[in-house]
């Protein structure tokens, strides 16, 4: 016990150095609980620890940010945890889009997120189609030649159900006249695994996600979701310029826990905005493929609206809701 | 790739100064996190994940930073004993198998006998993991891709079939106890629907007056492995002690000179076929994503026991039933760095911490990392065989400390351990519902083993029935709901059938003495 006081104690000096004379009206009177709600090595999860890590490093706040992952039922179980903390200023989570999916599927959650407190939007990213290159294919016609040819037997896997892999799948299916079998994953490091491993047939990973892999040439993209080609992938057509007209984008964004206080509120939107300036934020949304610019308050509500009514539509056309 | 130069190398770097410094603060470190029941390496590595920076910005490479974690990884898992066999609460949860025989060991009075070889198990485990890693890890990573959804259930299978198949214990007995494990792991949230299961509600919304009486959320985040384990390890054990000595006996003494420690080390031949099944076993799971120690402990120790030529003497105090566990969870530490470095996966909660560090430190972890960055790979590797001498000296020497507790009158230490069990959990967790649900374990234990219950297959099933159930239904996905997608790939195939049929055997004994007593006319 004495060793964590220690810790405690020198932290608490690290960060005095580095604030003072700093003045906040409200700060963090104990360690921010930083929920995630995704498993561990998924996008998310890089991410939540990534900015986690700039807090510390550039001695951002007072108080740590202790990441805790809740990755059950595509985000119900953060978002319920979310829901029903005791301290709600000292609870903010880094959003997937089950944010907005989650609740619309599942209404017995009681979850309304225009409840949650807009911290900051961090980023959009993106979505590129990912086969093995083992499959021998190098274009998105091959790869529909091919899947078309499969039927069942194709397999996507991807993070969750309902979840953005399975929007983008399911439009892919419709689009095109494909019958692709979709596999729910817990999360994306455990999809980039099983294609590297060629378990399954394709992926719709992040590029965060799909980056070592790719780097060691075991897959290939061959399409991106995107509205304009990716400056990282520039000869990765998008689905777009292929004929369908359809993007999809995941919000990386922070929340504050439902019932947080405006200070509070306040004191988060100025941390987070300050970690987005970081040039670690900045190197790593351009290395990993992000897009998207820091969005808060209601801006950032208005964005939730939005993207509420659209998975809504995406939703109901593919039957998950009424 | 010149592999015993660059290790040479890789050790000689490990060796600078600031290097080793950091290699035994780093051990002693990991040694009292891990020995703090509810306190594990993942802890202790979240929490001084940020002061690897002030050690980046010091030393100017990543290495020295990552050195630092790994030596409190392996600190931990040599901890994580040290509560176990001293206290019957499982320091961490690698450590849980520990429990098994090591508590019984320490209530024999052999407590320093149990310590030795968890200590020189730990130590074995870890050095051959670590000539594993250094020799293969390229190679064994494309076999840890070979392990899909069908074979991860194979192997999870097997891992239950062992604590069935060929156990002492009462057969029923030890199913029900499975049973229990999985229902209690299945509370949460159904991974492939989402849906909500086994959260109860609210049990009082059918009458107003007493609605919001019981707050049943923390259900949600379904039933964490270390509440039901210190719940039975800590509390139950307790209890049981209490009732069967009603509360007269003291500790018997153990006698700790430099002659005992010694006595205890000349003994340990006698362990070392659990050391070498933990080993191997223990490297093996330990590399499959999804995995981890914990499991690769547990695996360890049935598999012991099924080779075991007196399967009685297991639960009460078999040295090869703490050489097991120890030498697992130590090799499967190791080994869970490989998928980590050379996949980007991480294999468990403390590698993804580490991971993240990576990635913080400007690393790309992934199947270039080997050859586009072996500054920094061979002198971690180079730490791991320093890290794991340390830790076996440093948790060597401090034997005689850890053994003055048991010195205590029962009646001193029964509230001790209460403590430390409601602390544990607490700081596992954060929330009194956790606090509330451990007790609640305790008390079920108890009963439970008034009725002679076997305990730990129920732990077994909470460790592993997370990881079973999700493979084995993405299977059937794949599969259109067909069983034969186990049988028929050539991995999971042969593992299946070896499960299938160590299930069967109580079966087969059966038929065979009933046969025997009354033979055909």
């Amino acid at each position: 016990m004495s060793l964590s006081k220690i810790i405690g104690a020198s932290a608490l000096c690290l960060t005095m150095l580095g604030t003072a004379g700093i003045a906040q009206a409200w700060e963090p009177t104990k360690p921010v609980d930083f929920v995630i709600m995704a498993g561990k090595g998924g996008g998310a999860d890089k991410m939540a620890r990534l900015m986690q890590s700039i807090v510390e490093k550039e001695n951002l706040s007072n108080r740590p940010l202790v990441p805790t992952n809740k990755p059950g039922g595509s985000g119900a179980e953060a978002l319920v945890h979310m829901k029903g903390v005791s301290d709600p200023d000292h609870t903010i989570m880094v959003t997937l889009n089950s944010f907005f999916t989650t609740p619309l599927r599942q209404p017995g959650l009681d979850v309304d997120i225009m409840k949650f407190a807009p911290v900051g939007r961090m980023a959009e990213d993106t979505f590129l189609l990912w086969v093995h290159k083992d499959e021998g294919i190098t274009s998105f016609e091959q790869f529909l030649e091919q899947a078309k040819s499969r039927g069942k037997g194709w397999v996507m896997g991807g993070t969750g159900k309902n979840s953005e892999d399975n929007i983008i799948t399911d439009h892919l299916n419709e689009a095109y006249g494909l019958s692709i079998k979709y596999i729910p994953y817990k999360g994306g490091g455990a999809v980039a695994k099983d294609l590297a491993g060629q378990q399954i047939t394709s992926s719709v990973n992040n590029p965060s996600e799909a980056l070592g892999f790719y780097e060691s040439g075991d897959v290939i993209p061959l399409v991106a979701f995107t509205d304009e080609r990716l400056p990282m992938f520039p000869d990765v057509p998008t689905l777009k310029e292929t004929g369908s007209d359809f993007s999809y984008f995941m919000q990386r964004a922070v929340v504050g826990a439902p019932g947080m206080s405006d200070d509070a509120l306040g004191y988060f939107t100025d941390l987070f905005s300050k970690v987005y300036e970081s040039e670690a934020w900045q190197e790593y949304k351009s290395s990993k493929s992000l897009m998207g610019d820091f969005m808060a308050g209601s801006d950032l509500t208005g964005y939730w609206d939005t993207q509420r009514e659209r998975h809504t539509t995406i939703l109901k056309a593919s039957g998950a809701i009424k | 790739m010149d592999i015993i130069p660059a290790l040479i190398d890789g050790i000689y770097q490990a060796l600078a100064p600031i290097n080793l410094a950091l290699c035994v603060i780093g051990v002693i470190v990991g040694l009292f996190v891990g020995a703090m029941p509810g306190l594990g390496s993942v802890n202790g590595v979240a929490i001084l994940l940020p002061f690897t920076f002030v050690i980046q910005d010091i030393t100017g490479t990543a290495t020295s930073p990552m050195i630092f974690l790994a030596a409190i990884y392996y600190g931990a898992m040599y901890g994580g004993a040290i509560s176990s066999i001293t206290l019957g609460i499982p320091g961490a949860s690698t450590a849980v198998a520990t429990t098994f025989d090591g508590r019984p060991l320490a209530l024999k009075g052999k407590a320093e006998l149990a310590l030795v070889t968890a200590a020189i198990a730990s130590f074995i485990g870890a050095t051959v993991a670590n000539v594993f890693f250094t020799a293969f890890a390229p190679p064994l990573a494309t076999v840890a891709l070979k392990f899909g959804n069908p074979e991860i259930f194979a192997l999870m299978l097997l891992a239950f079939s062992t604590f069935i198949g060929l156990g002492g214990d009462d057969i029923p007995k030890t199913l029900i106890s499975i049973a229990l494990g999985l229902v209690l792991a299945t509370v949460g949230f159904d991974i492939i629907t989402g849906e909500p299961r086994l959260q109860f509600g609210d049990p009082f919304d059918l009458f107003p007056a007493t609605a919001g009486l019981i707050d049943t959320t923390g259900f949600s985040h379904g039933i964490r492995f270390l509440v039901l384990a210190i719940g039975v390890y800590g509390i139950g054990e307790m209890i049981w002690t209490i009732n069967s000595t009603r509360g007269e006996v003291t500790m018997t003494e153990a006698n700790v000179t430099f002659r005992s420690v010694l006595s205890a080390i000349k003994q340990f031949p006698k362990a070392m076929k659990g050391t070498m099944v933990g080993s191997f076993l223990g490297f093996f799971v330990g590399i499959l994503p999804a995995a981890g120690a914990t499991p690769g402990s547990l695996m360890a120790y049935g598999v012991t026991k099924m080779f075991s030529r007196d399967k009685e003497s297991y639960g009460k105090g078999n040295v090869n039933g703490v050489a097991a566990p120890e030498a697992a969870n130590n090799s499967a530490s190791t080994g869970a760095m490989l998928p980590m470095m050379t996949l980007g996966i991480p294999g468990s909660p403390t590698t993804a911490v580490l991971l993240a560090g990576m990635v913080i430190w400007g690393l790309q972890p992934g199947p270039l990392l080997f050859s586009e960055q072996p500054d920094f790979v061979w002198p971690l590797i180079g730490s791991f065989y320093v890290s794991n001498l340390v830790a076996v000296l440093v948790n060597l020497a401090f034997i005689p400390v850890f053994l003055w507790m048991l010195r205590m009158p029962f009646t001193i230490l029964a509230p001790m351990i209460f403590v430390l069990s409601v602390i544990g959990t607490y700081a596992a967790y954060q929330n009194m519902f956790d606090v509330w649900l451990m007790l609640l374990f305790g008390i079920g234990a108890y009963l439970l083993r008034i009725l002679d219950y076997p305990l730990a297959p129920a732990v077994l099933a909470i460790v592993l029935g997370p990881i079973a159930e999700p493979t084995m239904r993405q299977s059937l996905i794949l599969s259109d709901g067909s069983f034969s997608i186990f049988f028929t790939r050539p991995i999971s195939g042969p593992i299946m059938i070896v499960a299938v049929i160590l299930i069967l055997l109580p079966v087969l004994n059966w038929l065979r003495v009933s046969m025997r007593k009354s033979p055909p006319v």
